[in-house]
């Protein structure tokens, strides 16, 4: 529709501009977006995204099971299915689950298109608009957008080397109730956290789960990397000494293959009833075609053994990281060290901006996440979140070092003019800065 | 029908800049208005194999819709006329007149055009010379408030509107994130416009000025790129002799950088009538949201036929 005028009359060149929900209004064009449309060139090194090295699947295998599948079962497979999934497959995630711990009933899980999807699901089903929403600081940055999306308040608790903190959370939680607001979840990724890289040990997940009970709040469990430590260990999840207080989210993105967009969520009955229902207003129905393709690849496939494969694969591309990190970084930059997963944490030096650095660093052919994506608070400018899974090692040490330099010539940037963080850090009342390094 | 209709046109998107977003939306949309306007049209990115394609498309011409430095500083230009192919737009030495601000301004201003007062500083100026003192002597000659970029950028990147010192520093470093050497100049207050010029057979003229007024009050990345967020009056609600009077400063800033085909002009028009220069763009942004495209429309023209009649006018000269 072109934009019409009459003499005088202005335009805003969007007939709907007037008619917007008030949730969109932070939906605009941003220069660090236009900056990740640079990222996408071959000639950047992309520590951005958090994308699966899927190039190590067996596709001529998967590629027989589509053709298989459409040639066979193409009437189901290419029809409309169950708001809740295919039924088999829910049986099959229970095998999936098996290593994280959790016992559940296929009745229990609801597919949807990716974990994403029923994360979405679950904030759609239990928060009003002003709920608060307890995340880790920093946390997922897509279940940020699903947050907004809402009109949640998100209040972020503080994390340590070993993920939440248990007194962090004890106070965000009081201190919430006490200003007369409503908490209605409490959202964390236990296992080798995005973007922190840290991992909740045994007895924290213990802790953690305690004070959520003695509060009576919901735990929302976001587990896309638990099958991906690298010394072989699997984490205990939560849910799997709690099944009414948690809801568990997984997904076939990083241990098979994100584009089919099959994830879960493990709920008790009465969210599960609700999910479905949800479920089929957003969707009708998880995608069979992909649904299938998955249990046929779970059937016929050693998929733990791919697994396994994903593990070395991640675990040479972390080594990469790592390695280059410690040998190349200024002094004064500080990481995590992931034990899984895809991501490090990574804290500049004193008196730099992440966000401020970045077009730097795209010039200089190199790319990361700003840490003030993962706030909804505006903190993390300090901070940027590295992402080793995609890149092959080579590539990732020729980032880091590209990294290295965009860091010195900033330094020396902030040096000249004094500290940009200093000048631009929102003061925050709910959390304190988080160093996961 | 101009012969372009029967040979293929390259339209040139993309690039190794911040804008190639933007320069990707500009070119698809460009390149969709040559085909509606009966132009076989093809879009090719920057990179390492655009020489090898342009040399299988062998196309009649080339029309470089790229932003930022990769596609304004008349390098690609440089390359194309190499090449032997005709090419929309200004040359490659009008280009780096154009797209260096302070030398486009200080050419512009030799032809009367009025420029705000300004200091183009390098990082290594304050490095060497400390930049409280420079700060201070720059504060002390331009006054507050002031307006701080990148010399050579567009679509706001790293500019910022600087109201006290205190946030001079900060703006420094944002300019010094796009470039090496940072403009800082005198802030001009009034009613920003964009004054869109083709050449046509008499020579440069103005399409109808554009006034643009974002809703945050700053037409930055955000105000320029979302739907929305800014409110476009095409004429601008300014008398007619001012508007006759920004024309005449955009058609001068075409002749006086020997700029081609077409270019667009931002000027802030203060209180008293006066237009002033502040940049010139040479590959003008076509997206949905930008004002070129607006211009046209006012004009009662379609943008594919003028870039096809460009297209005609490009082949014809070279």
């Amino acid at each position: 529709m072109e934009p019409t005028q009459q003499p005088g009359a202005g335009t805003r060149l969007d007939p709907w501009v007037d008619s917007y929900a008030a949730r969109t209004r932070g939906l605009t064009a941003s220069q660090v977006r236009a900056l990740f449309a640079v990222a996408s060139r071959p000639e950047v090194v992309s520590l951005a995204g958090g994308m699966p090295f899927v190039s190590a699947l067996p596709l001529d295998a998967i590629a027989d099971t589509v053709a298989r599948l459409v040639r066979d079962r193409g009437a189901v497979a290419l029809q409309y299915g169950s708001g809740q999934g295919d039924v088999r497959l829910r049986e099959q995630i229970l095998e999936v689950m098996a290593p994280v711990g959790v016992m559940a009933h296929p009745d229990d899980i609801v597919v949807t298109a990716g974990s994403q999807m029923a994360l979405d699901l679950v904030v759609r089903v239990f928060c009003d608009p002003g709920d608060v929403v307890l995340v880790e600081a920093p946390t997922y940055v897509t279940a940020l957008g699903v947050f907004s999306s809402y009109q949640c308040e998100v209040v972020h608790v503080a994390m340590d080397d070993e993920g939440l903190r248990p007194d962090a959370l004890r106070e965000a939680i009081a201190t919430t109730r006490a200003a007369g607001r409503t908490v209605k979840l409490v959202y964390t990724i236990p296992s080798f956290h995005n973007p922190g890289g840290v991992c909740q040990g045994p007895m924290r997940r213990a802790e953690v789960l305690d004070v959520v009970r003695s509060a009576g709040l919901l735990l929302l469990e976001d587990d896309p990397y638990g099958l991906l430590g690298f010394d072989g260990s699997v984490p205990r999840a939560i849910r799997a000494d709690e099944s009414e207080g948690v809801v568990y989210l997984g997904t076939f993105s990083k241990t098979i293959a994100a584009g089919l967009r099959v994830g879960w969520a493990v709920a008790p009955h009465g969210v599960r009833e609700k999910l479905v229902l949800a479920n089929e207003t957003a969707t009708l129905c998880p995608s069979n075609l992909t649904q299938l393709t998955i249990s046929e690849y779970l059937a016929t496939q050693p998929w733990f053994e791919q697994v396994k494969v994903f593990r070395e694969v991640y675990r040479e591309r972390r080594d990469a990281l790592l390695e280059s990190l410690g040998a190349l970084m200024p002094a004064g930059t500080r990481w995590s060290v992931p034990a899984g997963g895809f991501y490090s944490w990574v804290t500049l030096p004193d008196g730099l901006d992440a966000t401020a650095m970045l077009p730097r660093a795209v010039a200089a052919l190199v790319a990361y996440v700003p840490g003030t994506g993962f706030f909804a608070d505006g903190q993390g400018r300090q901070s940027l979140r590295l992402s080793y899974c995609y890149p092959e090692p080579e590539r990732i040490r020729e980032g880091v070092r590209r990294l290295a330099g965009v860091i010195e010539t900033e330094l020396e940037v902030a040096t000249t003019f004094g500290s940009p963080t200093a000048r631009a850090e929102r003061p925050s009342a709910s959390a304190p800065y988080t160093d996961l390094a | 029908m101009s012969s372009a209709s029967n040979d293929r046109v390259v339209v040139l998107a993309g690039g190794l800049s911040p804008e190639r977003d933007v320069s990707i939306r500009s070119g698809r949309r460009v390149a969709d208005a040559l085909r509606s306007a009966g132009v076989d049209t093809a879009v090719l990115d920057v990179d390492a194999g655009l020489l090898a394609a342009l040399a299988d498309h062998r196309p009649a011409c080339v029309v470089p819709l790229l932003h930022g430095a990769v596609g304004e500083d008349g390098a690609i230009r440089d390359v194309l006329v190499a090449l032997g192919l005709p090419v929309v737009g200004s040359g490659p030495a009008a280009c780096r007149r154009a797209f260096d601000k302070p030398i486009a301004s200080s050419l512009v201003a030799t032809a009367g055009v009025v420029v705000p007062e300004s200091m183009a500083l390098p990082h290594t100026t304050f490095r060497e010379l400390g930049a409280g003192a420079v700060l201070d002597a720059v504060v002390e000659r331009l006054g507050l408030p002031l307006m701080v970029k990148p010399t050579r950028g567009g679509s706001s990147l790293g500019a910022t509107v600087v109201r006290t010192a205190a946030d001079l520093p900060a703006a420094m470093v944002a300019a010094f994130a796009y470039g090496d050497i940072a403009l800082v100049e005198r802030f001009v207050t009034g009613t920003e416009v964009a004054v869109s010029v083709v050449d046509d057979a008499g020579g440069p003229r103005a399409l109808p000025v554009v006034e643009v007024v974002p809703d945050g009050g700053f037409y930055d990345y955000g105000a320029r790129y979302t739907a929305g967020a800014t409110e476009f009056f095409t004429p601008a609600r300014l008398r007619g002799e001012v508007l006759a009077s920004c024309a005449e400063v955009a058609v001068a800033v075409h002749r006086t950088l020997g700029l081609r085909d077409w270019s667009r002009s931002d000027l802030i028009v203060d209180a008293e009538g006066t237009p002033w220069f502040l940049e010139v763009n040479v590959a003008p942004g076509m997206t949905e949201t930008s004002t070129y495209p607006q211009a046209v429309l006012a004009a009662g023209l379609d943008l594919g036929a003028l870039t096809a009649s460009l297209v005609d006018r490009a082949i014809t000269r070279s």
